[in-house]
């Protein structure tokens, strides 16, 4: 079983500190979701986490499997097993998702090793079936003119075509209708089991109807100040984040 | 002209000296007499010309110290082996090979074609059995974009090349491939192929330029002409991919006729210093030029591409795009002109120059321009150049995507917009290919 272990990360964005110690293990099989208002470092966690250059880690360690991360570039990070399914998943024009997806394959393979081209399409086809997403969707430009519904169902099908270990799933449910959530959280239900960990970033607890973690915490201004079972996403959907602010105040009083 | 006096003939000619030019002259002396008399004239004004200066506008951004003719000596026949050099063929309706003007591999056209009336063959054979078919469209439209020097050099030794001709309402389904080889160290070649559509005709021809090696320093002065009867249709793709140390020199004169329409896609990968001026005339209503092309250069390559589109009658339309893709520290030129006549109402012309910089110490410069003497026209040009997007390149990347291939597959991104006009899946390969080893050589 794989372990992915954040131990007292501090994330910033040029000078600013955005993360300010987040110490969280998430072993594979897991749901944890994260939770908290715009602005407490949530995305920051995911992208730093995957790789992303912008974001500098400043202190702390982020290991996979025991081996730090930190040093490896976005994409070794990604081979390594690592997932990042986007807020705002980037528009490449004339890039087919076909084609896409088949470098990403590719990616994993060693020099020399030729792809199967029959056998990735089959499989392609199988998790397009699976996730209910049309078989013309491949030859289109990779979420080019995408409404945000197909965007979100193309990182999905991303996701479950390269199996990672450990999904980063960054605020999936923003700019989503119901039915496009549903279809969405069900293709992480079907992908869920003890091959995945999940981190799921999210604002709302909406979304934690239909993929109900197993860990819910809490960020709060670079931190995760709270943890709890599923029955913590409902409190706070209960109460706000203001019942948040008023325990921290309370506490450092 | 003081700067012709000022200068010795050795400096003006380099390697392509009188005695070189009547060793060329006794070669092809068994041609037409018209066409040694153009010959002599064309060598006369290639002698007589000055090299480009700083000054000169058609020269602008343009690395002038690279364009050396010294070193350089007409290329020995080479024993080709065909067979090696198949496999970048196409599946076509007919194939030439000709490697240092000589022709050395012929997959000649069904019979069915021929007895209908269509020619491909080897210029020197068309000028000798087709002397004033061939009078009436070789080098027939003037240099108008600066080379005249080398235009005029291009036509004093252009040896061999291919021809097509595609009689009235004959249409080709299959393309036609014409594939020319520089072999040898110092080899100086001249390329030419020359399309005549009839009226109504539809053809589709494939030019590659190749290098037997990579690192053999070579000169390359080629040239095409396209000429686009009432309501032919052409499709001209050409691949330029001279060895890495070469000098190459393009020209291209284009003209269309009522309710014709040409397509042309140019892909230059080759080449130290490459410079392909393309020049289309839209001669009656109706008539269309499609003028595309895709820049792929790495290392220290320099790629210099000045246009003219001009339009002399009314209803005639003309679509540029050229994108260039530059890593390493190459440098890309674009100086594009769109003249509308007088009398050319309901123009419609559109000349786009859109270059991704891939690298920070690249360099791309853009200079678009529009003459325009009628009132009632659309015309629009436009130039861009973006780094590659960081965000589209994460992404890639946080699918496992390493940077290198990352960038290859925002390249083919970037292309698709020209690639996907051609239809023929093989050719499109082919070019696919080409600008793929661009990566895999980096």
């Amino acid at each position: 079983m794989s372990l992915l272990e954040i131990k007292d990360l501090h994330i910033s964005i040029g000078d600013k500190p955005i993360v300010k110690g987040v110490t969280l293990t998430i072993k594979q099989g897991e749901v944890h979701a994260i939770m908290g208002p715009n602005g407490t470092g949530k995305s920051t966690l995911a992208k730093a986490i995957a790789g992303h250059p912008d974001y500098i880690i400043t202190d702390g360690e982020v290991l996979l499997d025991s081996r730090s991360v930190l040093a490896m570039q976005a994409d070794e990070r990604a081979r390594a097993g690592m997932f990042l399914a986007f807020q705002y998943p980037s528009e490449i024009p004339g890039v087919s998702i076909a084609n896409f997806l088949r470098a990403a394959v590719q990616s994993r393979m060693t020099e020399g090793e030729e792809l199967d081209a029959a056998g990735y399409y089959k499989r392609l086809y199988a998790k397009m079936d699976m996730l209910k997403i049309d078989r013309k969707f491949t030859a289109r430009s990779v979420n080019e003119g995408f409404s945000g519904g197909e965007k979100k169902r193309c990182e999905i099908l991303q996701m479950a075509i390269l199996e990672p270990k450990f999904a980063l799933m960054d605020e999936t449910d923003s700019g989503l209708d119901i039915d496009a959530l549903r279809i969405v959280a069900d293709g992480v239900n079907t992908m869920r089991g003890p091959g995945l960990g999940v981190l799921l970033i999210t604002h709302y607890q909406r979304l934690l109807d239909y993929i109900v973690p197993d860990y819910v915490h809490v960020m709060w201004d670079g931190r995760l100040v709270k943890s709890g079972d599923k029955s913590l996403a409902l409190e706070l959907e209960a109460k706000g984040y203001d019942w948040v602010k008023k325990e921290l105040a309370a506490a450092t009083v | 002209m003081p700067t012709v006096a000022t200068k010795s003939p050795a400096t003006l000619t380099g390697s392509f000296t009188p005695e070189a030019f009547a060793a060329h002259l006794a070669r092809v002396a068994h041609l037409p007499a018209w066409w040694l008399d153009r010959k002599r004239a064309a060598y006369a004004r290639f002698a007589a010309l000055p090299f480009p200066k700083r000054t000169d506008e058609g020269w602008r951004f343009a690395s002038l110290g690279g364009l050396t003719l010294d070193g350089f000596a007409p290329p020995a026949t080479v024993d080709f082996k065909q067979t090696a050099h198949r496999e970048i063929g196409v599946t076509g309706a007919g194939t030439l090979l000709l490697a240092n003007h000589k022709l050395v591999f012929h997959e000649p056209i069904s019979p069915g074609l021929a007895a209908r009336g269509l020619i491909f063959d080897t210029l020197q054979n068309a000028l000798l059995q087709h002397s004033e078919l061939v009078r009436a469209h070789l080098l027939t439209q003037p240099s108008k974009l600066g080379s005249e020097k080398f235009a005029a050099l291009h036509e004093a030794f252009l040896e061999d090349g291919a021809f097509i001709y595609v009689p009235k309402n004959l249409e080709v389904e299959l393309p036609l491939g014409v594939f020319h080889y520089a072999a040898g160290a110092g080899a100086a070649v001249f390329p030419h192929t020359l399309i005549v559509a009839d009226d109504h005709a539809k053809v589709t021809i494939a030019d590659f330029f190749r290098s037997s090696h990579e690192a053999e320093v070579q000169f390359a002065c080629g040239g095409n002409d396209i000429h686009v009867g009432h309501g032919a249709n052409v499709t001209y793709v050409a691949m330029q991919d001279w060895s890495r140390e070469s000098l190459s020199f393009q020209f291209n004169a284009t003209v269309v006729r009522r309710d014709a329409r040409v397509l042309s896609v140019n892909l230059h990968s080759g080449a130290r210093q490459a410079r392909h001026e393309s020049f289309s005339q839209l001669q009656a209503p109706g008539a269309h030029s499609e003028m595309l092309a895709l820049t792929i250069a790495h290392g220290t390559q320099e790629f210099d591409q000045r246009t003219l589109q001009i339009h002399q009658a009314p209803n005639t339309s003309s679509n540029l795009l050229y994108k260039n893709a530059l890593l390493d520290q190459t440098r890309t030129i674009f100086s594009g002109l769109i003249v509308v006549d007088p009398d050319a109402q309901k123009t419609d012309a559109y000349q786009s120059n859109r270059n991704l910089m891939l690298s920070s110490d690249a360099e791309a410069n853009s200079l678009p321009g529009l003459e325009i003497q009628a009132n009632d026209v659309r015309c629009s040009h436009g130039a861009t150049s973006a780094r590659i997007d960081a965000e589209q390149e994460f992404y890639l990347q946080s699918r496992g995507i390493a940077k290198p291939q990352a960038d290859e597959l925002l390249v083919f991104g970037f292309f698709e917009e020209v690639l996907s006009q051609i239809q023929n899946q093989e050719l499109h390969d082919q070019l696919a290919a080409i600008i793929r080893r661009k990566f895999k050589d980096n």
